[in-house]
């Protein structure tokens, strides 16, 4: 009798280990699948991404009182954070935009910094003097900045709240009403 | 210099030359009355030219790498006539397996129309351009085409197989494709033909075209069926174009390898309708009788272990070497180039193959059919992917 | 689960047996087999039960079951054949132009056979993920099928004894029965056995001579190869084991290599093109032919790390690491990294020099000169002479825009200048306008004019940036399946039965490929005995 039990069990210990075998083989190529098919969706991850921290950097400043701007100085203001060049058309147009709305949002606790990816200064001079420019206007020569946040068509705006965080990623030019709308959203409390 | 040159091109010719006369020995050995009659005079002989003919191949070989100081291996006519070389390769390592004479009078023939075909295309040296300039070249490129020649005799030993063993009473899909292959064959004779009839000829025909929103010019060599979309004739007493090709071809060069095609489809069939006049009936089924005599088991055998050892030295050159020196060269060792993907399908091909051979037991004349589409797919890398799609490979 | 007890040894194989595995009597199996009704057995996997075929029901022994099918994998492989082929009729999304919308490129340059490949997403098939499925299938089957047959061949062949039943060698493809066998000859042939390199095992006179049986293990190592090949492919898509980006560098310009975290710098030190020599004789034909052929493309580059940790956009402290140059099919690497020469461009200026002169002055003798450097220009310019200029405006890449001039780019490749031109002692300006092939005065009546002197031009080398950890994975996978596939294909497994029968022999050989190297071997073995040559079953039946 018991002969026959031992082989039972052990049959059925045999297909419950067959079993476990398989679905653990089953299940790790299954995962194997879902990360591959995922992976090549989020592939293209283009840029710096809502929610993110903004990334520190130090830049030269062409206009006012600095020499260089340090992002971390900023800490506890709004900060909005415009990627342009002078050869781009769409960016010219929202400088007088920005240029207005500064005074007023600069009260509340809101900066505007202006990187722009030119590769020389004098160009970047005589644009700010064209149009009176008064917020700070950085030069990112070697396209460092606009590497690391990995900036793609001219110009993104990226909007960061007071505790450094980015709330909003805009690509292309931007309205003087919507502007004016995702500064009052950055703006400290 | 230039005496090197032409002493390569004069050991060429004589190994075009010893390979049809030793095409002729192995059709006489047909007639031989000894089953497997290797012992023959006429086999002897044969498959001796055969091996100086590949000796003399080898000179050529070897005189034009010296003359033009690297592999010739770097264009289409020589990376075609190397292709031929390493067929006829191929043919003496199986023939010393299996003695099969029969294997020669089939495989030579395809050599001489890949060598044939390779002489229509500019033969001058030209300079390796920076990217051809690696060792992999010769190491892959000399790889790639002994792995596909080896699978050339597999479609070679596949044919032997299906003229003698397919059904010719009557007609059928079988008799149908069968006939399909051989009109490629002679079709590929017919391309050689027309184009060296009219090279003789010196033809020239100027069309002017718009490319690009320019206007561009190319010259026809033979006379033109299907000329440029919206192309006008230059050229004066020249044929015009019969059509224009649609817009959707593009390419400066698209409707001129169209007419090329269409010249060598059109001369292919009046070749093939004459045979088909003169010997009344199927071309294969006309073949047939020579081939009774052939041990289909054998030929069988031969095509797969074509396979079968072919399948490692293609999967060695045409993938494993060719994605190293892509990515040396190109910085990605995989890239979707249409040639790289046709590499792949041919792998893939030889993989079924096997494991329908190996686990469905696909034998016999199922297996010779893969056989002959499998060297379709390796002539459609070799020159179409070349001529009509054209991606990082195309060099001619 | 049903087994199958063996009516002549009463070994219990289980169910999908069909052979006995413990004396090799054919086992009756469901006469809806068609192959066991064959006279000759069938011989894959030594008859022995492909794991699979086994009795079951749950869901994970289907999905199971549903891979190890040689039959799903073998079309898997079809459908990812034909689909490849498909996607090389058109160009690839990645090869058609930059600048152009997929979707009407497609269109517009194939019509609507164009429009229909890109819809069906042919124009990027090779990404898609339903390829990339194709291909997970196919290495899930690879996986599943290797487990499933590869165990059980294992077995039946570590396990296999020297008897047999008579009715396996009586049903093998090579079979001769020899009715008397001296003993002298039953010794030659065991001797002859042995000289052709068989290992021959006996139990109770029945004998068992095999060699090669390593070349069975042959297509589970490179199964083993695909499936590390395939691991390493997957370990791409971790950012960490591939990276692929481009930079491009003006020469005498040092930048960032991207993707490094600031970490490595690459200078520009020289860009060189070369072209092969018109005058070479090899080449002359050629050349007149298809025209001037390049033959070297190279860039001398510094590599430079940072040292110290900078915040991003301070100038870094920099120690050189390596020097070299770059060509193509020899790139640099470093640390990991390699650096490729890809592209290149040479339209850029780099300085444009100038002169004043008087605008009425046939000679245009220079009044004063001046050159800018385009990377950094002045905005004023004292010259000689007391003349003064300033730049009002600098178009690096200029155009006019609606008749207002602007740059497409900051790129100097068609650099253009609004001069204020001082002249000495006086303090209002002329309006001048110059550049590359153009420099009219804009002004009437100008009494000055900026002419252009000269000009220097530097070339911009595109370097891509690599970096892949899964390349060793790879080449081992590849290795592997180049060992597995030789292995496999490149030798036989070979075996001969001897089956004493009165005072006569029953002989039975089998191989898993190659029967007429068998046959000639078995030939030679026999050569110096009585005993018939094995007979081909299957030959006598055609």
């Amino acid at each position: 009798m018991s002969k026959i039990e031992d082989a039972n069990i052990r049959k059925r210990n045999k297909k419950r280990n067959r079993l476990i075998f398989r679905t653990i083989i089953l299940l790790v190529l299954l995962a194997a699948l879902v990360f591959a098919l995922v992976s090549n969706l989020t592939k293209e991850k283009s840029m710096i991404e809502k929610g993110d921290q903004a990334i520190p950097f130090v830049l030269k400043q062409l206009n006012g009182s600095n020499d260089t701007l340090n992002l971390s100085d900023l800490e506890g203001k709004g900060i909005m954070l415009n990627f342009w060049a002078t050869y781009c058309k769409p960016c010219e147009q929202e400088m007088p935009y920005m240029e207005s709305l500064y005074p007023v949002y600069k009260e509340k606790g809101v900066e505007i910094v202006a990187v722009s990816v030119d590769a020389t200064e004098l160009v970047i001079n005589r644009f700010v003097e064209k149009y009176q420019l008064s917020f700070p206007i950085v030069h990112d020569r070697d396209g460092q900045v606009m590497d690391a946040y990995n900036i793609g068509p001219l110009p993104t705006t990226l909007f960061i709240n007071p505790d450094g965080e980015v709330v909003e990623i805009v690509k292309g030019p931007l309205t003087l009403s919507r502007l004016e709308g995702y500064l009052q959203q950055i703006q400290p409390k | 210099m230039g005496d090197m040159v032409s002493l390569s091109g004069n050991f060429l010719y004589l190994a075009f030359v010893l390979y049809l006369v030793a095409t002729f020995f192995f059709g006489g050995t047909i007639k031989d009355k000894r089953s497997q009659g290797t012992k023959s005079l006429a086999s002897r002989i044969a498959i001796s030219l055969t091996i100086l003919g590949f000796l003399s191949q080898v000179g050529y070989f070897i005189t034009r790498w010296i003359a033009s100081a690297h592999a010739p291996v770097s264009n289409l006519f020589e990376f075609m006539t190397f292709f031929g070389m390493m067929l006829v390769l191929a043919f003496i390592i199986i023939y010393f397996i299996y003695r099969l004479n029969m294997l020669g009078l089939f495989t030579l023939p395809v050599a001489l129309l890949v060598i044939a075909y390779a002489s229509v295309f500019p033969t001058e040296i030209s300079p390796l351009v920076p990217s051809l300039k690696s060792h992999w070249l010769y190491i892959h490129v000399t790889t790639v085409s002994l792995g596909e020649a080896i699978l050339a005799i597999s479609f070679a030993a596949g044919l032997i197989y299906l003229i003698k063993q397919v059904d010719q009473s009557k007609k059928s899909k079988r008799t149908t494709w069968l006939e399909i292959v051989i009109y490629g064959l002679i079709s590929t004779l017919g391309f050689v033909l027309i184009s060296s009839i009219f090279s003789s000829l010196d033809y020239k025909a100027t069309f002017e075209f718009p490319f690009d929103e320019q206007i561009t010019e190319v010259e026809y060599n033979l006379p033109a069926i299907a000329g440029p979309h919206e192309g006008e004739l230059l050229t004066e007493d020249r044929m015009s174009s019969v059509f224009e090709v649609p817009s959707w071809m593009k390419g400066v060069n698209a409707a001129k390898k169209f007419n090329t095609l269409l010249w060598s489809l059109v001369t292919g069939l009046a070749m093939y309708l004459i045979l088909r006049l003169l010997l009344r009936k199927r071309i294969a089924a006309a073949i047939q009788p020579l081939l009774q005599k052939a041990n289909s088991e054998l030929l069988d055998e031969i095509s797969y272990r074509a396979v079968a050892i072919g399948f490692p030295v293609f999967t060695l050159g045409g993938l494993i070497f060719a994605a190293i020196w892509a990515q040396e060269a190109w910085d990605r060792y995989w890239g979707w180039d249409p040639k790289e993907v046709w590499a792949l399908i041919t792998w893939f091909f030889y993989a079924v193959f096997l494991h329908l051979r190996l686990s469905k037991g696909w034998h016999g004349e199922k297996s010779a059919w893969l056989a002959v589409i499998g060297f379709a797919i390796i002539m459609f890398n070799l020159i179409a992917v070349n001529l009509v799609i054209a991606g990082l490979h195309s060099y001619a | 689960m049903r087994k199958l007890t063996c009516d002549a040894c009463g070994h219990v194989n289980p169910q999908g047996t069909s052979i006995c595995s413990e004396c090799g009597k054919p086992l009756q199996i469901d006469s809806n087999d068609i192959e066991s009704n064959k006279s000759l057995l069938n011989m894959r996997y030594d008859g022995s039960a492909v794991r699979s075929k086994t009795h079951n029901k749950s869901i994970v022994d289907k999905i199971w079951n549903f891979f190890s099918s040689v039959k799903i994998g073998v079309t898997l492989i079809v459908i990812t054949l034909i689909a490849s082929a498909v996607g090389t009729i058109l160009p690839q999304e990645m090869y058609i132009p930059p600048n152009v919308q997929p979707a009407d490129h497609y269109k517009d340059e194939y019509g609507i056979f164009g429009q229909i490949y890109y819809q069906l997403g042919f124009h990027n098939l090779y990404s898609s993920w339903w390829y990339m499925i194709l291909i997970a299938l196919i290495g899930i089957s690879i996986f599943i099928v290797s487990i499933d047959r590869g165990v059980p061949l294992y077995r039946a062949l570590t396990n296999q004894k020297p008897t047999r039943h008579e009715s396996f060698l009586k049903r093998q493809k090579l079979f001769s029965e020899t009715d008397f066998v001296s003993q002298d000859d039953q010794e030659n042939i065991i001797f002859s056995l042995k000289k052709h390199r068989y290992k021959v095992r006996e139990e109770n006179g029945h004998i068992l001579a095999e060699k090669g049986r390593f070349s069975r293990w042959g297509p589970y190592v490179n199964h083993l190869g695909l499936i590390i090949f395939l691991f390493g492919s997957l370990l791409r898509f971790i950012p960490f084991m591939h990276i692929d980006d481009f930079v491009w560098i003006r020469e005498g310009d040092t930048v960032v290599i991207p993707k490094t975290d600031g970490e490595y710098y690459v200078k520009n030190e020289n860009f060189i093109l070369e072209t092969y020599d018109e005058e070479d004789e090899r080449f002359s034909e050629a050349i007149k032919n298809k025209g001037m052929v390049a033959s070297n493309y190279q860039t001398d580059v510094v590599i430079y790390k940072s040292t110290g940790t900078q915040l991003i956009g301070q100038d870094p402290d920099l120690a050189e690491i390596k020097q070299g140059s770059i060509r193509v099919n020899h790139p640099i690497k470093f640390d990991g990294y390699a650096l490729y020469q890809s592209s290149y461009q040479q339209n850029e200026f780099s300085s444009i020099s100038f002169k004043i002169h008087k605008a009425e002055d046939k000679d245009e003798k220079a009044l004063a000169n001046f050159t800018v450097d385009l990377t950094k220009p002045q905005s004023l310019y004292e010259l000689e002479n007391g003349y003064r200029v300033e730049i009002d405006q600098y178009f690096p890449e200029y155009f006019l825009d609606e008749g207002v001039p602007r740059s497409k780019s900051k790129y100097p490749r068609n650099p253009a200048f609004v001069f204020f031109v001082y002249p000495p002692n006086q303090g209002e300006p002329e309006i001048s306008f110059a550049g590359i092939g153009r420099n009219v005065s804009s002004g009437e009546g100008n009494e000055y004019k900026v002419g252009l002197t000269g000009f220097e031009m530097r070339d911009v080398t595109g370097l891509s940036v690599k970096r892949d950890y899964t390349l060793p994975i790879l080449g081992l996978g590849a290795a592997i399946f180049m060992i597995g596939v030789i292995q496999g294909m490149y030798w036989q497994h070979r075996r001969i039965w001897l089956h004493p029968k009165g005072n006569g022999l029953m002989i039975a050989a089998h191989t898993n490929k190659n029967w007429y190297g068998l046959k000639n071997e078995f030939a030679k073995i026999i050569a110096d005995t009585e005993i018939n040559m094995v007979i081909d079953q299957e030959q006598e039946d055609d």
